[in-house]
């Protein structure tokens, strides 16, 4: 059973065309990754899913509910979690919840129960007088996302929910997404780290409002990159960088941590060639170059940087 | 003048929460200092001490040797200030932000300096267009150049990348780099820790207080361990099954896992049949350089 269809969906702002007839499905319970660069049309996407931005073309059929027709029957059977911090920091963490309860209309024994699975979730049983804002960012991450699915919804969206978090918390976070969806909830979810895109089940890219990728994270992999990968590791990585970028057997080039991925293509023979280049200067000595499996990262970069040369 | 800034027991509360808990460090100049931790470990605290937003409860920051305390606007001429939520204004355009900016700063003739600054962000052509309407990346862009139009000597950025793509986050990164290059120093605060692999020095902190402090590749060697790469599916199963069946340390990371060991050789046949025994698929495996990821996530370990 499929969670959302959506079919040509597609959103004008004057001449701008923010998203360009996209079609995707999203399983019932699936982790469902939206990718795509700043500006690439994800947010407009949300809200038309969210039925808070009407498209001007297509459809969107969201829990069995079209936001073209149905936009306020769409926001009763969602969930929805931004990028900023949703909840209010000068109410305490029981005080939210009521708050948010009251929005999705619970009450009583059953805003009681739920407000118990929050607090679990969030690890703040036995807490509900703290000031919200008082709270550290990863225990208020927890607390957001149990606001936003406080009333069972079918599907949450989060978007970019870990933007700015530390590498643990954000690990923590993951396993909560994970709990979320084995019960049953499909999760819709939009990051920048690549790394995090690899724990869902399916992913579509989308560049300038068009929908250039999709699949399963190790489809992407194979069916979208089939160049050699090589990782050089070396001193004054960013210098590197910008030589390797301009050389003729160089497709591509990008950085991760102090090392950098290059995409090289038929006119790359030996790994002399970039030990040669680089220690040209003297400032670089090259320690490693290996070939590697590429990462959902290098993915996203190559097809990025495929699509500004179109 | 060796350090641009000096920091000697620093302290601040937050009612019982020590946000920071004495600190002293300095910063040399020129260099790329990197203010790595966890949520709540006081890198914002830290930064807005040091760009006099708020007060320390006790201990000295001096910057370009002024006390921050006492040579207040001094210093305020020589440091530009990125926060985490740039302030920039949606309904003016790129040149107008710039132009504010320069107005807040005395900056008198700003116009050769504004064009320099759009020449080297790439922002040139989009220079009368709103700032509400520039992608996000762009946006972060602009704000970086208004910091920069009074010619700060110091650059303090908050966490600058957080929520940036990373095709924008390559390209702000050339642009720091440049910086660099004519001198001036920058201190920024960030949670990814690749990116903290390209500072000078980095302090890790948590709760408050720094448990590691020197260049990244001294970091990682005092970790002393060697580090299993292993590209693998599922994922989530091998990273259970390395911590059910052995006692070693394994870190996730997208789709493989990090397992911290004494001695590659001696411990490989065990972690694979861990992973075999419990149908785990794997593609690759390598020994990598320890990342400052795999340090940190070692280090708070043990603080726990």
């Amino acid at each position: 059973m499929n969670s959302i269809e959506v079919k040509n969906l597609t959103k004008k702002f004057g001449n701008f065309t923010s998203v360009d007839n996209i079609s995707f499905n999203v399983k019932q319970a699936e982790i469902f990754g939206f990718l795509g660069a700043n500006g690439a049309g994800k947010s407009t996407t949300i809200k038309m899913l969210c039925g808070i931005l009407e498209p001007t073309l297509g459809d969107a059929i969201v829990e069995g509910q079209s936001v073209a027709k149905n936009p306020d029957r769409v926001k009763q059977n969602i969930g929805y979690m931004s990028q900023r911090f949703s909840l209010y920091n000068d109410l305490a963490v029981g005080e939210n919840l009521d708050f948010f309860g009251g929005v999705y209309g619970l009450s009583n024994q059953k805003l009681n129960e739920r407000k118990k699975w929050v607090l679990k979730i969030a690890n703040l049983e036995g807490k509900e007088n703290l000031l919200t804002g008082s709270l550290p960012g990863g225990i208020k991450q927890r607390l957001a996302l149990g606001a936003a699915v406080i009333h069972q919804p079918g599907i949450v969206f989060l978007d970019e929910p870990t933007s700015g978090v530390d590498p643990i918390s954000r690990r923590n976070f993951w396993e909560l997404i994970n709990e979320l969806s084995s019960e049953g909830t499909t999760v819709f979810v939009t990051t920048h780290y690549l790394e995090e895109a690899e724990f869902c089940n399916n992913i579509i890219f989308i560049d300038d409002g068009k929908l250039i990728a999709e699949g399963n994270p190790k489809t992407l992999k194979t069916k979208y990159l089939d160049k050699p990968i090589l990782e050089v590791e070396c001193s004054s990585v960013i210098e590197a960088l910008v030589i390797l970028e301009k050389s003729p057997f160089v497709d591509e080039t990008s950085i991760f941590g102090n090392n950098i991925h290059i995409i090289v293509n038929e006119k790359y023979v030996e790994e002399k060639q970039i030990t040669a280049l680089l220690e040209k200067q003297n400032n670089i000595t090259v320690k490693k170059i290996s070939k590697i499996v590429p990462t959902l990262e290098d993915v996203f970069i190559h097809l990025l940087e495929m699509d500004k040369k179109k | 003048m060796n350090n641009i800034i000096e920091i000697t027991s620093l302290r601040k509360n937050y009612g019982e929460i020590k946000a920071v808990n004495d600190v002293s460090l300095s910063v040399n100049k020129g260099e790329m200092f990197g203010l790595v931790g966890p949520d709540g470990a006081g890198k914002t605290t830290m930064i807005r001490i040091l760009c006099g937003l708020i007060i320390q409860e006790s201990g000295v920051v001096k910057i370009l040797d002024k006390d921050r305390s006492q040579s207040r606007k001094e210093i305020q001429k020589n440091i530009g200030y990125l926060s985490q939520k740039f302030s920039l204004y949606g309904d003016l355009s790129v040149d107008e932000n710039i132009e504010f900016f320069a107005e807040i700063h005395n900056v008198k003739d700003y116009f050769k300096r504004r064009d320099e600054l759009l020449d080297f962000s790439r922002l040139k052509p989009f220079r009368n267009r709103i700032a509400e309407k520039l992608s996000g990346g762009m946006k972060q862009k602009l704000a970086l150049v208004c910091c920069l139009i009074h010619e700060p000597k110091i650059l303090f950025l908050d966490e600058p990348t957080t929520g940036v793509d990373p095709v924008s986050r390559r390209d702000f990164w050339k642009i720091l780099s440049k910086l660099l290059k004519d001198g001036i120093t920058i201190f920024m605060s960030t949670p990814y820790l690749d990116e903290a692999e390209r500072c000078n020095r980095v302090a890790l902190m948590n709760a408050g207080e720094i448990i590691a402090l020197d260049t990244p590749q001294k970091i990682k060697e005092k970790m002393n361990k060697q580090i299993i790469e292993i590209v693998c599916s599922p994922v989530r199963i091998a990273y259970q099954a390395i911590k059910r069946n052995t006692m070693l340390e394994v870190q996730m990371f997208g789709d493989r896992i990090n397992v911290v060991v004494e001695n590659y050789k001696l411990e490989l046949p065990s972690i694979k049949k861990a992973l075999t025994e419990n149908k785990v698929q794997i593609t690759d495996e390598r020994i990598i350089s320890p990342s400052l990821e795999n340090v940190f996530m070692h280090l708070i370990k043990d603080a726990e």
